[in-house]
């Protein structure tokens, strides 16, 4: 058990919130990032280290509670976001956070994940997406490409894979985003944004499996390819891309095009400006990754994709406990034991 | 005892009486429900003892007019103690021609029967599947029942024509004027209902209006014409002196979690699922925001439970309300409950199982399920409500004893007495013990170092919540480390915590009362020992035969893990132990393993509840052997 230590200064360090259990995951996973991060930003986050909760289901990014100084529970499998759930229902003061998985979120707490987005706590949920079952060794996922071999699809698996971000939106997520493990500097300004958004933020992270799904996010990190393969939203900020930032997209009525800023005669203010509160467009940016688009190669998009606050579940249960409050007042214990209508025996 | 067929023979006077059973019995349209609610609380109000039993099919409208469709409303009420709805009735009211082909069989003979004739047309008596032509009101049939031919339907349309309601509208207020008529026909007062339906109706008062002319125009059908010989009085109960209201177990059981989050000082959450027959406790508690209950309706049941973790987590007496499918969904989360060891209630009102079952009706077959129900060796203390009424005390119980010894803990009701009621002499505040809960607010351990898992002398873990400074730490499902509740694989130390976990629910033994009779004498010829809502009927039997001179006790559990201290010893005494259950023999596997006691076994899975006359006779043939 660790010791407590008492911070005079004020300001937490990152070493504050890592806890003095043994960290686990193989050498070279891309845990090891998301965790670093998080402890990087934290302490710029301004929350007592004691008001933070880590939720977790099961799989190999569920073990990450157990890495972060702060209150946590690593739960059952699919169930991080129903527990979290009632932790912020219970206590909105907390700053909840849900750490799941592909598997975890997607198939097993599919379920849970969809009335999450809809129901719009404010709370921030990461899930890890390595595309793959790490933790029992390497079966295919709900967002493993369709084809893929793995240890249950010898032959290849039959499954349309999940668009994560574009499922989000569909549930009425409030605030999408994806960003990637090998770029840590990304990761911690979307962080920021999810912490600071007020509503469920759901932050897809791309996360390398060196062990069974070994390089299947390289191409959106690789120098060679990352220009070319990846596109960087910005609020207010044309959609850009390319080596040499000499590629753009924009829009002819609702269909996406991708444009040689050189060649054709457009320039970057033709463009598609990206604006996180449309969410029309925040759909269309989120299906740059299936097949609708197939005959184009879309670059994929990082980034926070969605971005608009509506009223928080929690707040609007405080709310109706005022309100109902106000109009009818506390029924005092006694009324309750006795009810409408009573007699007397004597 | 008069009884109504003795009175019947005699004279058109008024009659006093001690119990009547009266059941009312239509189509799932025709307000059954409704009336037999009405005409309960109007005579739990004049100050009868009473029981009832909705029993009710599990189609909303099934097709109208149909045996499916059948809905009853069952009311026992008396001047005398009343335990059950009664095994048959005296009364019988018969909407149409299925109510009687499905009611008919448990009306006493020389019954009385009120039949709306116009629910014995043509189409109704085919739809009943009566043979063509045939007619029970005009084929003699029911030459043994004393039959009331009342046109209920045109009378509610000659009283509502100058209303302007339409024929629909008027249709429904049919069940009024039958309850006005039932009304007239005990010497009920009418203003009970009459302030009902004022609020019910509040913005539509034309609707209330029609509904109390209906109600009004039933109670002078029976005033001034000279249809109906007989009026009966039921003088008031002589119940112990106090001040009393009618309630259901479900209604016990939402109010029970009030008072027990209040008496505990913490906020209540109920994280939950619809499921008949539990919702009823979800809908009771949301009504209930002004006092900070937080109702949380679940996506699923799985949900439901794993929310209220989520509360219980953070400080809050977290509750979740299921009936057996839902407590099969529920089962994974409770092992994680189990090995967080956190309170935990959770509420399941049994039905007919397995799967959907019999939705609506009541079974008590899920005792092995809250006893074994779980992965790994999980276990839980399991209590059991055993009356509408005592479902509030048992769930006061249930949360005490949770929260106190860090526990989920299993309640069990069911259908029969969830939905049924009786009055209760309900407690104040005052008479309300304190449930004592702390957190943890600094580190217990040496050296300045927190021990999660460092248990009192009870084998009980503190309750520590996120938001305590300096306290921040990890739990999870993995098996933990004895004391400093870190993740452990150690084998040693994983049977170590197996039985650490069993000893702390062994050890409320020393906090539930002892086991004793509930009459009868210890060493008895026989014991009938039960637990659950087949109170009502063994004691109503227990003590007809006590006063006939058999020698046979009462012995009822509500704690069955753990079972009371003395337990063992106390059936021992007995020459012989009869359990009669509404399942195929569970809490006797239990005792016979437990204590190797040869207990009779006594068995219904009907989906309906034990009649006094099925335990009688089983006693009888066991004493008589």
């Amino acid at each position: 058990m660790e010791t407590i230590t008492i911070d005079n200064s004020g300001k937490l360090s990152p070493k504050d919130f890592s806890s003095n259990m043994d960290v686990k995951w193989c050498p070279g996973c891309g845990d090891y990032s998301i965790l670093k991060q998080v402890q990087t930003v934290f302490p710029d986050l301004g929350v007592p280290k004691e008001q933070f909760v880590f939720i977790s289901g099961i799989g190999c990014s569920s073990r990450f509670t157990y890495y972060m100084d702060t209150y946590g529970m690593h739960s059952i499998h699919g169930r991080a976001a129903a527990i979290a759930s009632g932790v912020k229902t219970a206590n909105p003061d907390l700053s909840v956070w849900v750490i799941s998985g592909d598997g975890d979120s997607l198939s097993i707490g599919g379920n849970h994940f969809i009335h999450l987005m809809r129901k719009n706590f404010d709370i921030n949920y990461l899930m890890f997406n390595n595309q793959i079952y790490s933790l029992t060794k390497g079966q295919y996922s709900p967002t493993s490409e369709k084809g893929k071999i793995t240890k249950t699809s010898p032959y290849g698996s039959l499954e349309e894979p999940f668009n994560p971000t574009e499922l989000a939106l569909g549930a009425k997520a409030s605030f999408v985003a994806r960003t990637l493990d090998r770029d840590p500097k990304h990761m911690q300004a979307i962080l920021k944004r999810a912490h600071q958004h007020k509503g469920t933020s759901f932050v897809e992270v791309y996360q390398n499996c060196p062990v069974f799904n070994d390089g299947a996010f390289f191409a959106f990190s690789d120098k060679e390819t990352k220009k070319e393969e990846a596109i960087f939203l910005e609020h207010n900020r044309p959609l850009v891309f390319g080596k040499n930032d000499d590629k753009g997209i924009k829009l002819d009525g609702l269909t996406p095009v991708i444009v040689n800023l050189n060649e054709d005669k457009v320039s970057v203010n033709d463009l598609w400006i990206h604006d996180e509160k449309d969410k029309t467009k925040a759909f269309l940016i989120s299906r740059f990754f299936d097949t609708m688009f197939d005959e184009v190669h879309f670059p994929r998009p990082f980034g926070v994709i969605y971005a608009d606050e509506r009223p928080v579940y929690e707040d609007n249960m405080t709310q109706q406990i005022e309100s109902v409050r106000e109009k009818k007042g506390k029924t005092p214990l006694n009324k309750i034991l006795a009810g409408e209508k009573t007699w007397t025996i004597l | 005892m008069n009884t109504i067929q003795e009175n019947l023979e005699r004279s058109t006077q008024v009659k006093e009486v001690d119990k009547i059973v009266v059941r009312f019995s239509g189509d799932s349209g025709d307000g059954m429900q409704l009336t037999g609610m009405q005409f309960s609380d109007t005579a739990a109000l004049f100050g009868n003892d009473l029981s009832t039993f909705p029993d009710y099919p599990s189609e909303i409208r099934a097709p109208i007019g149909t045996i499916a469709g059948v809905s009853g409303f069952q009311v026992h009420f008396g001047s005398t103690e009343i335990y059950t709805p009664g095994d048959q009735y005296d009364v019988l009211v018969a909407m149409n021609a299925a109510a009687l082909k499905v009611d008919l069989p448990k009306l006493k003979r020389g019954g009385i029967i009120i039949a709306n004739t116009q629910g014995f047309d043509a189409k109704n008596l085919t739809l009943a599947n009566y043979p063509k032509d045939a007619n029970p009101l005009e084929d003699g049939s029911l030459a043994n029942y004393t039959v009331f031919k009342v046109d209920v339907t045109k009378h509610t349309k000659e009283c509502l024509s100058s209303t302007g309601l339409s024929t629909k509208e008027i249709d429904r207020s049919k069940n009024m004027f039958v309850l006005g008529l039932l009304f007239w026909m005990f010497e009920k007062p009418l203003n009970y209902t009459i302030n009902f339906i004022k609020e019910k109706f509040a913005k539509k008062p034309e609707i209330a209006d029609a509904n109390i002319k209906a109600l009004t125009a039933g109670w002078n059908l029976g005033e001034n014409t000279e249809i109906f010989t007989t009026r009966f009085v039921i003088a008031p109960a002589k119940l112990p002196s106090g001040t009393y209201r009618n309630i259901t177990g479900n209604h016990a059981t939402a109010i029970g979690l009030i008072a027990a989050a209040e008496m505990a000082g913490l906020p209540l959450f109920i994280g939950s699922y619809p499921i008949t027959p539990a919702t009823d406790i979800l809908q009771e508690l949301s009504k209930y925001k002004a006092n900070g209950v937080k109702t949380f309706q679940a996506e699923d049941e799985i949900a439901g439970i794993c929310s209220a973790i989520g509360a219980s987590y953070v400080g809050n007496l977290a509750v979740t309300t299921t009936s057996g499918p839902g407590m099969s969904l529920k089962t994974e989360a409770l092992g994680l409950a189990t090995m967080l060891e956190i309170p935990l209630v959770v509420v399941d009102v049994q039905r007919g199982g397995p799967s959907t079952g019999l939705p609506t009706k009541t079974e008590q077959a899920d005792l092995l399920m809250a006893m074994h129900g779980r992965h790994g060796e999980a276990p839980l203390p399991v209590i059991a409500a055993s009356s509408p009424s005592d479902c509030f005390e048992t769930i006061f119980e249930a949360s005490r004893i949770a929260l106190e010894h860090m526990t989920p803990v299993v309640f069990l009701s069911d259908g029969y007495i969830a939905n049924g009621s009786e009055p209760w002499r309900f407690p104040t505040e005052d008479e309300l013990s304190k449930i004592n809960v702390s957190f943890l607010d600094k580190p217990n351990g040496d050296n300045n170092e927190l021990q999660p898992y460092k248990r009192d002398e009870d084998f009980i873990r503190p309750w520590i919540i996120p938001g305590t400074q300096g306290l921040e730490h990890r739990i999870g499902g993995l098996e933990k480390q004895d004391v400093t509740g870190n993740v452990s694989y150690d084998p040693a130390n994983h049977e170590n915590m197996v039985r650490l976990r069993a000893k702390k629910v062994k050890r409320i033994q020393d906090y539930i009362p002892l086991a004793k009779p509930d009459s009868g004498n210890e060493n008895a010829k026989l014991l009938v020992l039960g637990w659950g809502s087949t109170y009502g009927a063994i004691k109503t039997v227990v003590r007809d035969l006590l006063s006939e001179g058999y020698d046979v006790a009462h012995v009822h559990l509500r704690y069955i893990n753990p079972f009371p201290k003395n337990l063992g010893e106390l059936l021992h005494g007995y020459g012989r132990v009869l359990i009669p259950e509404m399942n195929s023999g569970q809490l006797i596997q239990l005792i016979r393993a437990k204590y190797l006691v040869p207990a009779i076994g006594y068995s219904k899975v009907q989906g309906q509840p034990f009649t006094t006359l099925e335990i009688k006779e089983k006693i009888i043939e066991i004493l008589k052997a």
